[in-house]
């Protein structure tokens, strides 16, 4: 199955309809209660991040039954240094961000901790690209 | 191991239905589809809020109570009467009043619920304080939203604080009371005057309890109704004081909205309404919102004023058990023999107030096997190509996604889609007689066979 969703920079009150369509498609597969909560907590972390950094983007979903994939595309400003923004608190969210609660800097470390392939490329300027895998059965 | 299929309380009259459709489309999770000009409840979708039975014109769908007279088949005849009982009558009507009247219609004793608030809170308090790395825990005080919880949000079961409500808490402790003072347990019966449908389907087939101290169940608006036509008549100068013990003013707001978070201590909120709660807990599941401690979720608004089978209107029940609190105040603390009391119930209880963990029994799967679920889910997405998206509800479902996932559980056929319909005709594949008897299947005759 696969599923493409748009996502609008800047729009908060949006933020986070794109991870409940899919979350709906997961139980509706039957995915494992505590696979559909990782995934959708680092999806809805992903969308909020474009959101809050990017001018728009797309989130595309590919789901067979052995894994979720998940790959965030945006334009927006790029991450100058990926690996600084993977520490637990690095944010450079804006106050304005911070005050709707938002940016507290755990987005990409949280992303990770909950799914089993994490791939982030990005082109200052230009945009970033989020791959992330899950597998189903995994652990099970 | 399969869990038992949920008692529902509600119940469709085949013979009063007219397949409106007002009850399919304010169920919150989809659990009503017209068939033969009816409408059909799907058992393990239902969770008995009720609102089915607020909107229902002609009064089809009912709330099925225990027969009043089974309490004279019990020597000890027990009224659990909840707080909100006294807020259905106008202030000049007291609490002593409507107890002393209940015992004229025949019951021996008299008790409220939220006298098992006070052991409850102070259990609650130790229980959140022992499990604080949940985050945030709900309370399984409304019944409508534990079941909710069940068939709608699995992933948020182990978040479900597992004690058992006021109720259940009161009723044993009455029970064990009774039993002290010498009566037969077997000829005592505890009957609970309820202002839902929700309590009743958690009494008859309890969630994480194997079963409930409760005997049976009365309709708060059939006792409201038998109480206030005696006040009405005058026959209300009943002599019987009934022994009532004074609730604290937090028992008596404990099932209104904020009875329990302005309690719990630490971030705590109340939602009520289930379509609310619904929303709040799609949010919650995504982890949109962090850091709250302690969740109140009822199904009515107003919570238990608001419930199907009160009477009254919800805010004035609200403002007049406000005033009730206020004037009660907490004043637990000051008297002496009342904390002995609630320390003794303590103990005694403390074993009897968890439950069970809450099993989830999600609704939404298309199919246990993932690969053939995937199958399905296809089908769905095409088969919504073809609809057209204005939730009509013509089919007989709620809505053009529940629709075409009737259709792939086999429940449907896509030429009940009048649009369909029309495309069918215009290609040739469908006759305008066959459509009419597509019709007739869904929505009986009476709708189709008129003189226009």
């Amino acid at each position: 199955m696969h599923y493409e969703y748009a996502i609008e920079g800047g729009n908060f009150s949006k933020a986070g309809l794109a991870s409940s369509e899919v979350k709906k498609k997961l139980r509706q597969l039957n995915v494992d209660n505590q696979v559909v909560k990782r995934v959708v907590v680092a999806l809805y972390e992903a969308e909020v991040n474009i959101v809050a950094h990017a001018y728009n983007g797309t989130m595309n979903v590919e789901i067979d039954e052995e894994k979720i994939l998940l790959v965030l595309q945006d334009s927006g400003p790029g991450i100058p240094d990926i690996e600084k923004a993977m520490e637990e608190g690095y944010s450079t969210a804006s106050p304005e961000v911070r005050e709707m609660g938002f940016g507290a800097g755990m987005g990409l470390s949280n992303i990770k901790k909950n799914v089993d392939h994490l791939d982030i490329s990005s082109e200052i300027g230009k945009g970033t690209r989020v791959e992330m895998i899950t597998y189903i059965n995994r652990g099970r | 191991m399969r869990d038992p299929d949920f008692h529902h309380a509600l119940k469709i009259v085949r013979e009063l239905c007219i397949g409106c459709t007002h009850c399919m489309n304010i169920c919150p999770t989809e659990a009503i589809r017209v068939k033969n000009g009816k409408a059909v409840l799907i058992d393990n979708r239902c969770v008995d809020c009720g609102f089915c039975y607020r909107v229902c014109p002609v009064n089809a769908i009912i709330v099925e109570q225990d027969d009043f007279d089974r309490i004279f088949e019990y020597k000890v005849r027990v009224a659990l009467v909840p707080a909100v009982m006294t807020g259905q009558f106008a202030d000049n009507i007291t609490t002593r009043q409507i107890h002393s009247e209940l015992m004229e219609l025949g019951f021996t004793h008299v008790y409220e619920v939220e006298q098992g608030v006070e052991v409850l809170y102070e259990t609650m308090k130790e229980y959140l304080e022992n499990r604080k790395e949940t985050k945030p825990l709900i309370s399984s005080f409304c019944p409508a939203i534990v079941r909710l919880i069940q068939v709608k949000f699995p992933a948020l079961v182990d978040n479900l604080i597992h004690l058992k409500p006021p109720l259940d808490v009161s009723a044993l402790d009455f029970r064990r009371q009774l039993a002290e003072q010498g009566y037969d347990n077997n000829e005592t019966g505890i009957f609970y005057i309820t202002p839902c449908a929700a309590k009743i389907a958690a009494v008859k087939s309890p969630v994480g309890e194997k079963n409930s101290p409760i005997t049976g169940v009365i309709n708060m608006n059939f006792i409201f109704n038998k109480v206030f036509t005696r006040i009405k008549q005058r026959k209300g100068n009943s002599c019987i004081i009934p022994e009532t013990r004074n609730l604290t003013g937090r028992a008596i707001m404990w099932s209104l909205t904020n009875g329990e978070s302005t309690h719990t201590g630490g971030r705590s909120l109340a939602v009520d309404e289930i379509h609310n709660v619904i929303n709040f807990l799609e949010q919650l599941e995504n982890e949109e919102m962090k850091d709250i401690d302690f969740l109140e979720l009822r199904a009515c608004d107003e919570s238990c004023a608001g419930g199907v089978l009160t009477t009254a209107n919800r805010f004035f029940t609200v403002e007049r058990l406000k005033k009730l609190a206020a004037r009660a105040g907490d004043g637990v603390t000051g008297n002496k023999k009342d904390n002995n009391m609630i320390e003794r119930a303590k103990t005694r209880l403390k074993k009897q107030i968890p439950i069970q963990p809450v099993r989830p029994r999600s609704m939404l799967k298309l199919d246990e096997d993932m690969a053939e679920a995937l199958r399905k889910m296809k089908r769905v997405e095409e088969i919504g190509k073809c609809l057209p998206d204005v939730d009509c509800a013509a089919c007989g479902s709620p809505s053009c996604q529940s629709f075409a996932e009737d259709i792939v559980q086999g429940y449907a056929k896509l030429n009940q889609c009048v649009f369909v319909q029309r495309i069918f005709e215009k290609k040739g594949i469908l006759s305008s007689e066959e459509s009419f008897s597509i019709m007739k299947e869904v929505w009986g005759s009476d709708k189709l066979d008129k003189n226009c």
